[in-house]
């Protein structure tokens, strides 16, 4: 035991003592906070294999130095099972760097501990609007709802003509926020929402249908519905078509929570017509993002596909190297924050950057229709708004001032 | 709104409830067994249809059957190997044991199947909408209505009107007096415990269009097996029916007029249910 201990000893020596000319092999440690299991286990499992495909295709984003990452499981979204993960990951893992977060409360809750121990958080979910201010150590690689919510309010009126709204959403912050933002937007450009319906919790999917039952009864133009992607989701598709709310003449609007890629296919023609609007779709026309699916399905089966979560996992990541390369290697958190804001990048999802001023990210929105093509459910794109920013902080929205 | 559909969609949550908890009224309500692993059963059950389909081309209604022989003969199995040591043992012991049970299911199907949603694929003619003549209202809801009143009225008359059913109620009330008048109780026990699992893994089929399907499935709405099966009475099938279809109808209509409680209500229902009537709604005084 003694002698081996020594002898790795001196071996690490040595290794150093040739290496140190040259570059020195650095280990960056990154903290991975993912709901592993329970309610949130597929969005996890999407945001992982984003990470994955990330290291695969880019085996040299870090350039010499190493990454280790030690994933925590988050489990349900209350919040406090990420705070202690990020406690433990700081004070014994003692990473560099903690990314992940899906559920915002994770996120509001693990926001107090990063900045007290400095440690840069890359948030690849989360995405109630004013998480990117609880911290100054936080930037964020995903999406604010305003991003999708404000921008479908003004696509409403002006693509869809729409004049009256209901809105159904979770009761919980990211909810609140896509139904603010969608309001805000829509009502700007001369909408009118006539009623709001919150829709239970995010924990466990609930039966829609008295609530849509509800926005049925008041024969809105659009319905615009803001879930947890993933099972609410599935759901809500399912509730509309069964209670004939399109034969109604009732738009089921939403931003793209509503059409999770890997969920498509499973929805069957009931998804036919749905109008979403969203940063990213795994039906998206550019280069990067047909080398990113190609890889996603050689890994994980012709059947699989990223969706947004996955490529957030993905753009996550290459923020992270960035910083890796920017800083050689030695993640000092001011001089981390500093190389991520502004950093741009080309992903999947097409040019991003993370607004310097607010470290939140800046992209593109597609809208998109779901349309059947060659026996399998596509999202066709039918409108592109450009270098969309979080309106809620443009606007200095309630708690986003 | 019209009050026809918020009837129907009331009648139809409440036949969910039914309808997944029917199973656990009969192994924890007239074996007196703390059967917590019933939404595991339910669980099996939903996947035993959602593979047979996808692989195996079977109907939706063959698979149910299917679905219900399946996780009778698995149940039998465990109740032989496991459960039946426990008949006798304290209540505590069996709630440790049966959640234990839950985990091992959760874990299986996480591992064998994978951790995301599975959907039950209804045939053609389950989907949309049906013409009542006076209304149109989705055809599921109609279809869940019409199953879970013929459920309630097979099992009342196989447990109430039947010698099988008299005898699983001697051997509940007392044991070894029906065991010494011929009872075999280890068989019957058996039996009936298929029949409880097999009915759980129909209402996880018939219920996955509504509350979904996934390795999560039996602890998340344990809560509603529970309650349901504890409002109703420990005992009755009819107990429970009821107890489903009043706490179903009350929480849609509270849904629809005060979306605001989203999911309290239920709770808030079988609390103010429980405070009233302790041994519910319809058991026995002192049972």
């Amino acid at each position: 035991m003694r002698i081996s201990k020594i002898w790795k000893y001196s071996l690490v020596a040595a290794s150093l003592a040739a290496f140190a000319a040259a570059a020195p092999a650095q280990t960056v440690k990154v903290g991975v906070v993912l709901p592993y299991s329970g309610v949130g286990a597929e969005f996890a499992q999407q945001v992982d294999r984003g990470i994955q495909v990330f290291m695969k295709l880019n085996p040299k984003a870090f350039g010499p130095y190493k990454v280790e990452l030690i994933k925590r499981d988050s489990k349900n979204p209350s919040g406090a099972e990420a705070k202690t993960a990020v406690q433990e990951l700081i004070a014994q893992e003692k990473v560099d760097i903690l990314t992940g977060f899906i559920y915002s409360p994770d996120a509001i809750a693990s926001a107090p501990l990063a900045t007290e121990a400095k440690k840069p958080m890359v948030i690849m979910n989360a995405g109630t609007a004013w998480i990117t201010n609880l911290s100054p150590m936080i930037s964020r690689v995903s999406f604010s709802m305003w991003h999708s919510g404000f921008a479908m309010g003004e696509a409403s009126t002006k693509n869809l003509k729409a004049k009256t709204a209901v809105i159904g959403y979770t009761d919980y912050p990211p909810g609140k926020d896509s139904l603010d933002a969608f309001k805000r937007g829509f009502e700007a450009t001369g909408g009118q929402v006539i009623d709001t319906i919150p829709m239970g919790g995010p924990g466990q999917v609930p039966d829609f249908t008295p609530f849509f039952q509800r926005a049925k009864g008041k024969k809105p133009d659009v319905f615009y519905v803001f879930v947890p992607s993933g099972d609410h989701a599935v759901a809500v598709m399912k509730t509309y078509n069964a209670l004939g709310m399109r034969q109604a003449g009732i738009k089921l609007i939403g931003p793209g929570d509503l059409t999770p890629d890997y969920k498509l296919q499973g929805m069957g023609d009931d998804a036919v017509g749905l109008i979403t609007i969203h940063h990213y779709n795994a039906d998206l026309d550019n280069p990067q993002n047909k080398r990113f699916v190609e890889a996603w399905k050689k890994d994980y089966g012709p059947t699989a596909t990223p969706d947004f979560m996955g490529v957030q996992g993905y753009d996550g990541m290459a923020a992270i190297a960035h910083a890796v390369v920017t800083l050689k290697g030695r993640l000092d958190p001011e001089k981390t924050l500093d190389a991520l804001k502004g950093w741009k990048f080309n992903s999947p999802r097409g040019p991003i950057m993370i607004d310097p001023a607010t470290r939140d990210i800046v992209m593109n929105e597609y809208l998109s229709e779901v349309v059947k093509s060659g026996g399998r459910l596509v999202q066709k794109n039918i409108g592109t708004i450009n270098a969309v920013k979080d309106m809620c902080k443009e606007l200095k929205e309630g708690r986003c001032k | 709104m019209d009050p026809v559909s918020i009837l129907l969609g009331g009648l139809a949550s409440g036949m969910v409830l039914f309808i997944v908890s029917v199973g656990l009224s009969v192994t924890m309500g007239l074996m007196g067994f703390v059967n917590l692993a019933h939404g595991g059963f339910a669980m099996l059950g939903g996947y035993a249809i959602v593979l047979a389909m996808r692989h195996w081309g079977v109907g939706f209604l063959p698979a149910l059957a299917l679905a219900f022989v399946a996780v009778a003969a698995l149940s039998v199995v465990l109740e032989r190997l496991l459960y039946a040591r426990l008949y006798r043992a304290s209540e505590l012991d069996q709630v440790l044991f049966t959640i234990g049970l839950v985990f091992v299911m959760t874990a299986t199907v996480t591992v064998g199947v994978g951790p995301e949603t599975q959907v039950v694929q209804l045939p053609e003619w389950l989907r949309g909408q049906t013409d009542l003549g006076f209304i149109k209202y989705r055809t599921y809801s109609l279809a869940l209505i019409v199953s879970g009143t013929a459920l309630v009225i097979v099992l009342w008359l196989g447990f109430e009107r039947t010698r099988f059913g008299a005898r699983i109620r001697a051997a509940v009330d007392n044991r070894r007096m029906a065991q010494s008048l011929g009872v075999d109780v280890g068989r019957l026990f058996a039996v009936t415990f298929a029949i409880g699992s097999g009915l759980a893994a129909v209402g996880g089929g018939l219920g996955a269009e509504i509350l979904g399907l996934d390795p999560n499935y039996p602890l998340r709405y344990l809560v509603y097996f529970l309650i349901v099966v504890s409002v109703g009475g420990l005992g009755r099938v009819t107990g429970v029916f009821y107890a489903a279809l009043l706490i179903g109808v009350l929480d849609f209509v509270l849904k629809i007029y005060f979306p605001k409680g989203g999911t309290v209500f239920i709770y808030v229902l079988a609390l103010l249910l429980l405070l009233w009537r302790p041994q519910g709604l319809f058991g026995k005084r002192g049972a």
